[in-house]
């Protein structure tokens, strides 16, 4: 399988003396933190870490540099959120401000995704795609290449401030600062042209606001993936506190299989292995924890089930020739049952739980209610907003005139030319400031707005409130864009 | 789990102790601590940079000079100087240029609406809507004219103040001043609403010959009135003062007219232009 299983089966562990500083049993309240260096682990959950590190960066530094044809009148950034045109380019999709429910929809999908998935899968985001593990994962792995590994950097960490502990510290905050420079400077690019504003950064020409938003970014990704790192998840996350909601007896989660590896202690190579347990103590799971935990002492608050742990304690496992899996995914009730020990954690999981049915169904139906709306919606519209003040005006030859404000909203990439009518009202005669209401030109992907006035005799109206449609008429296409308003006049 | 609420039994006390309560002496968070000494440096600070106390005559100003009212004037200064562009047009262009170019209408239709709302609204209501007196200015019926230039003039000039080139008119008042006996008045007040009364057509007979011989000097023969005179029309559906018989009777009796101002005293000409500009395009300009 891996090197290990090529060294002696009953190879023998030392034990590392590490504290599980962040355990809740041993964190005193008003107690300073304690660091943690977490060292090197490889093995199959690592390796995943790495692919989801390495697509979630790559995917956040690469998307605004996609290019996207739209046309001669748009951007052409694939995804792009244009504060000062008021839009948001995504691929296909054009959104304006009045459709900002589908963020709102958005964002209720990935509640309801995240619900999901820890129900089934436990704290799968904190573990592998929340941006606070990998960046820290990336910081760390920086720190590791600059200040060796855990032991290593605990004795850097003691040593007294010599010239060369001086220089890889200083080389371990400028990487640092580098790479928070770099995540802000991608996160401006999803709002503003991408190759344009980089060279406009490059000459110092850039808006200030730019600036303003790498340096917020810089110092946020520095503190937080540098500096602050598991106490953001520990004191600061509400997620660790939701989530409990969420869990259940069905949920995957990182657990140390306890019926196994009781009793603990030390193992000697050559002993038997009768009448204890497969835990050879060897604190290699806590020295691995990013949290400063330690996994055997049940699930915690603290464990953002990164599966570190997993991976040390499968490697000591294979050493020392006891089978794997002692920490492992597994259901709170696949731990309880004795007769399933050996099996993997996977195979008993439940899937079809009413709590899990029931966000699927949830997520199945926004997603639907979006999907239908997304592909329903028109590209052009017309709004009517009828004047309150006055509601009417008296004409000196008796007839009534109204006052609407009406919009013509234009989502193509053309402009266009329109026929406002009055539908409904015979004898209905509109009227328009500055224009003149059979030949209206919208601007391309702009919205017009006019003031329009309906003034219509008596006779055409059989009471004081009539309904009628304004309409806004292509001039090329002779398509109809309606919308219901009322005539009012006096009783 | 014992003993992981992270207080120990160990936890000093204050000391203090009611009926064997004891209070704990835990400390307050360091970075809660410093920020609560550091919001006394700032006030502090801020007590010396800015206006902070009240004297018997004044108040302490502050070492930075700092003032809400100077915000204010630099504030306004900002807005005047972004508008001047188009203010200075606007003084350049005439009433036409100005509804004809898009920009420069859009421009005088927001000025101009603030401009109402600030100082015409009072009278002529916030929709220009007017009241009994006061013309409603949405409506396509104008006693001094509703072209761009005779409702700038009207605008500049006002209605019946002391300024010399005024809009003036006077109607007599004819039963107060006794120019009419009261049977005479009745039967003009019943020959005038005939004329707008859509039925059979003027009444002839005495009111016919009274209106004839009084009130055709302004109000025409037919009664249409005259922007000229801003006698108003005597045969459509707008009356100022009301078209009952009792508000036509008080009118002929009584005769009253309305005061506006000459803003053209009070606001600049530029002002003055967005605001006929507006009022033009409520809906009844001609």
């Amino acid at each position: 399988m891996n090197a290990a299983t090529a060294q002696p089966p009953t190879a023998e562990v030392g034990r590392i003396d590490v504290d599980p500083v962040n355990a809740a049993a041993r964190r005193p309240s008003y107690a300073k933190r304690a660091k943690i260096f977490p060292r090197a682990v490889a093995g199959r959950y690592r390796t995943v870490k790495w692919v989801a590190l390495a697509a979630i960066l790559g995917l956040y530094y690469l998307l605004p540099w996609l290019r996207w044809d739209r046309g001669p009148n748009a951007a052409d950034q694939a995804v792009l959120i244009d504060f000062p045109g008021r839009r948001f380019y995504f691929f296909f999709i054009e959104i304006w401000p009045q459709e900002v429910y589908y963020i709102t929809g958005l964002l209720i999908l990935a509640a309801l995704t995240l619900f999901l998935v820890t129900s089934v899968a436990g704290r799968v985001w904190c573990g592998y795609a929340c941006p606070q593990t990998v960046w820290t994962d990336l910081f760390m792995w920086v720190e590791r290449c600059i200040e060796g590994d855990r032991n290593a950097r605990i004795r850097l960490d003691r040593a007294p401030w010599t010239g060369r502990k001086l220089v890889k510290r200083a080389a371990k905050h400028a990487a640092w600062l580098l790479i928070a420079v770099g995540t802000g400077g991608a996160w401006v690019f999803y709002f503003a042209d991408a190759p344009s504003l980089a060279a406009d950064l490059a000459r110092f020409d850039a808006p200030l606001v730019s600036y303003l938003f790498i340096g917020l970014l810089t110092l946020t990704t520095y503190l937080l993936a540098g500096h602050a790192r598991e106490q953001v998840c520990t004191f600061m996350c509400p997620w660790p506190r939701i989530q409990g909601a969420m869990l259940d007896e069905h949920s995957m989660l990182v657990t140390y299989r306890w019926r196994r590896g009781e009793p603990r202690g030390s193992h000697k190579r050559g002993q038997s292995w009768a009448g204890r347990g497969d835990c050879v103590d060897c604190n290699t799971c806590v020295a691995v924890c990013p949290m400063g935990i330690d996994i055997r002492d049940g699930n915690q608050l603290e464990c953002i089930n990164c599966a570190l742990c997993v991976d040390a304690c499968n490697h000591v496992m294979d050493r020392v020739g006891r089978p794997r899996g002692l920490i492992a995914y597994d259901t709170l009730t696949g731990l309880a049952d004795p007769s399933g020990e050996g099996r993997a954690g996977w195979r008993r999981l439940r899937l079809l739980r009413p709590r899990t049915v029931l966000y699927a169904a949830s997520i199945g139906l926004v997603g639907a209610v979006m999907l239908a709306t997304l592909l329903t919606r028109g590209d052009t519209a017309t709004t009517v907003l009828r004047d309150r003040n006055p509601l009417f005006v008296q004409l000196s030859d008796g007839s009534f005139r109204n006052g609407y404000t009406v919009k013509i909203q234009n989502k193509r990439h053309e402009a266009r030319r329109f026929r406002i009518l009055a539908e409904g009202l015979p004898g209905a005669v509109l009227s328009t400031v500055g224009g003149d209401t059979g030949d209206i030109a919208v601007e391309p992907d702009r919205l017009r707005m006019l003031r329009v006035y309906v003034a219509a005799p008596l006779a055409a109206t059989p009471g004081p409130v009539t309904d009628f449609e304004i309409v806004a008429a292509d001039l090329a296409t002779g398509e109809r864009y309606a919308h219901a308003t009322t005539f009012r006049r006096p009783e | 789990m014992v003993g992981s609420s992270g207080r120990p039994d160990e936890t000093p006390t204050t000391g203090h102790e009611w009926d064997g309560i004891t209070e704990f002496n835990n400390p307050l968070p360091r970075w809660w601590l410093w920020t609560f000494y550091a919001t006394v440096l700032w006030a502090v600070a801020y007590w010396i940079a800015m206006p902070a106390w009240p004297l018997v005559e004044g108040y302490t100003r502050g070492l930075l000079g700092y003032s809400q009212r100077a915000v204010v004037a630099g504030q306004v200064a900002d807005r005047d100087a972004m508008q001047a562009r188009y203010v200075e047009r606007i003084a350049a262009a005439s009433l036409e240029e100005i509804a004809a170019d898009p920009e420069l209408l859009s421009f005088a239709l927001a000025g101009g609406r603030s401009a109402y709302a600030v100082n015409c609204s009072q009278c002529h209501g916030s929709g220009a809507e007017g009241a009994v007196g006061y013309p409603n200015l949405n409506d396509d019926d104008w006693l001094w004219g509703g072209s761009l230039e005779a409702i700038a003039y009207t605008i500049r000039h006002g209605v019946r103040n002391e300024s010399d080139e005024s809009r003036y008119s006077e109607m007599p008042a004819y039963g107060r001043d006794g120019f009419l006996e009261p049977e005479q008045i009745v039967a003009v007040v019943r020959y005038v609403l005939s004329l707008s009364a859509g039925g059979d057509g003027p009444a002839a007979g005495e009111g016919a010959d009274i209106f004839a011989e009084q009130c055709s000097i302004c109000h025409g023969e037919d009664g249409r009135g005259s922007v000229d005179l801003g006698a108003p029309n005597l045969t459509d559906a707008i009356w100022l003062f009301g078209g009952d018989y009792e508000s036509v009777l008080a009118q002929v009796q009584n005769s009253r007219g309305g005061v506006m101002p000459a803003w053209g005293e009070r606001l600049p000409p530029e002002t003055i232009k967005q605001l006929a500009i507006y009022v033009h395009a409520l809906g009844g300009g001609t």
